[in-house]
């Protein structure tokens, strides 16, 4: 029963009044170490994986494109290989090689990370119990108040920063269990290798083509929603959100407490 | 106080002994079962050595996709590539009648095959993709000779391991382990679309490996050298994709 109380702390926090808590934790050691590991590699992913789009900034659908097949789109901006028709004058240096070994380094790292706190998540009840909408949350009338109270750039009371509110519930419940699998999968769908023993990967996706561009799209999402992530941090006080996150404490928590 | 701090210190200690024992003991594993590249070295090695045991783990026996004639692309992207060598341009001159493959190392039987050679033997076709690095691809169907086919004429000897591939053009070589050089779909090709594998495709031969990435495709095929050990060749990394910073694995 100690053993499962310590792993319960670890992942959800010690409870703001359990005895054996010094101070109360907002989250958890293990939510903050993989928070931080991930967020570590997605900045690794990201640019790495911008430096390998730009030696063929053109996307395409199906199982076939190169620079003699039609596009679907193309980005406007130059190319790191002289047979990309881009309009610019001007070839950029290849980075290809060190992007590739840190994109693939890095997925590794975010995929174990992933597992754990996905184990961790759902052996603990961190999903159930701080991430998943309260049942008397989850009305349209509920999410809307959110919505316009964001829209209001109403400033986050304080009992906020003790919990989620709906909106960020439901945006974290798909990063974490829509885009982060889709990403992972439209990347293997690439893999040559990966899809001789798993074929359907990329049969599904309609092709290899297909799931690149997919895999664009699907980053795409996921920088939109570190930029909106990091600017609501900012609003809600940036540097009080971040020591949390960093610490587990929230300002001020022992007078309140 | 003290008494907790040692308890942790010693607790500490003895779980990074058992850590660096069960990473050595690891390697040592990996080591025997053929699962650490030539390039497990440096700051990616982690990546590339992950990368390439779940490949030999995941797909010793797997297929790369086949397609339908119908799926066949109509622009079979010759890539761009540095000129041609005067050595290549003499060949081609003579219709690539002087073209040979030199086939050595832990071979029974070393020796030198003309393209006339290559096609005599029972040639394969498959329409299968190639896709480069960069993102871009195409299908095809690629006709040649499989390369478990030309070992078996040299009579590769038991301890060899890999075998090390090399293009006219100096700086280009590379090499695949036993498991790819002896996979059904791995072929010495000449032909492609129904024709001959254009010099621009890579022809008159060209390494064709669909279960990796374009470059480890080398264009221009003059040598085959079987070994146990790729340290001798080159910077020792197992081709020339790792001495200019890519992935001697690239199955991803």
């Amino acid at each position: 029963m100690g053993e499962m109380q310590s792993v319960r702390e670890l992942v959800l926090g010690a409870a703001p009044h359990s005895p054996s808590a010094e101070r109360p934790s907002r989250h958890s050691a293990l939510v903050r170490a993989t928070h931080w590991i991930t967020a570590l590699s997605f900045l690794a992913l990201l640019v790495s994986g911008i430096e390998i789009l730009i030696s063929h900034p053109r996307f395409y659908w199906g199982e076939n494109g190169n620079v003699l097949t039609p596009v679907l789109f193309k980005l406007p901006i130059p190319s790191s290989r002289s047979l990309v028709p881009t309009g610019y004058g001007y070839v950029l240096p290849d980075q290809n090689g060190w992007s590739r070994y840190l994109h693939f380094q890095s997925a590794w790292l975010v995929v174990s990370t992933g597992l754990v706190y996905l184990v961790a998540g759902l052996v603990s009840g961190h999903f159930r119990k701080n991430l998943l909408p309260r049942g008397e949350d989850l009305s349209w009338r509920a999410l809307w108040k959110t919505i316009a109270g964001h829209l209001r750039f109403e400033r986050p009371s304080a009992a906020e920063a003790w919990s989620y509110n709906l909106l960020q519930r439901l945006s974290y419940l798909f990063v974490i269990f829509a885009l982060f699998p889709l990403v992972i999968w439209t990347g293997l769908a690439m893999s040559p290798a990966f899809t001789s023993a798993f074929p359907a990967s990329v049969t599904l996706l309609g092709g290899r083509q297909s799931a690149r561009t997919i895999h664009f799209f699907v980053a795409v999402s996921l920088l939109l929603f570190l930029l909106v992530h990091v600017g609501m941090v900012w609003f809600a006080g940036f540097r009080g959100r971040m020591r949390t996150m960093i610490t587990g404490r929230i300002d001020g928590s022992l007078e309140d407490a | 106080m003290t008494n907790l701090s040692r308890r942790k210190l010693i607790k500490s200690g003895l779980s990074a002994a058992a850590g660096f024992t069960g990473l050595g003991v690891a390697t040592g594993v990996a080591q025997h079962y053929g699962l650490i590249p030539p390039d497990h070295g440096g700051i990616w090695g982690a990546g590339e050595t992950l990368d390439y045991a779940s490949y030999r783990l995941l797909t010793n026996h797997s297929m790369a996709r086949e397609f339908a004639r119908s799926e066949i692309s109509t622009t079979p992207l010759a890539n761009e590539m540095p000129p041609l060598n005067d050595a290549f341009k003499k060949l081609q001159a003579g219709g690539f009648a002087d073209w040979r493959l030199t086939v050595d190392g832990m071979v029974d039987r070393p020796g030198m095959f003309s393209l006339e050679q290559l096609k005599s033997y029972p040639s394969r076709s498959q329409i299968t993709q190639l896709a480069c690095e960069e993102g871009w691809s195409y299908v095809a169907e690629w006709t040649g000779v499989p390369l478990s086919h030309v070992l078996k004429v040299a009579g590769i000897q038991p301890q060899a391991k890999y075998v090390v591939y090399f293009s006219i053009d100096p700086d280009w070589w590379d090499s695949i382990d036993m498991g790819d050089a002896l996979h059904p779909q791995t072929y010495l090709a000449y032909g492609m679309n129904g024709g001959d594998l254009s010099v621009g495709n890579g022809g008159p031969l060209r390494m064709r490996v669909p279960r990796q990435l374009g470059y480890k495709n080398v264009k221009f095929i003059t040598r085959l050298a079987v070994t146990d050990d790729l340290r001798k060749f080159g910077k020792g990394l197992g081709s020339a994709s790792p001495e200019g910073g890519y992935a001697w694995f690239a199955g991803i």
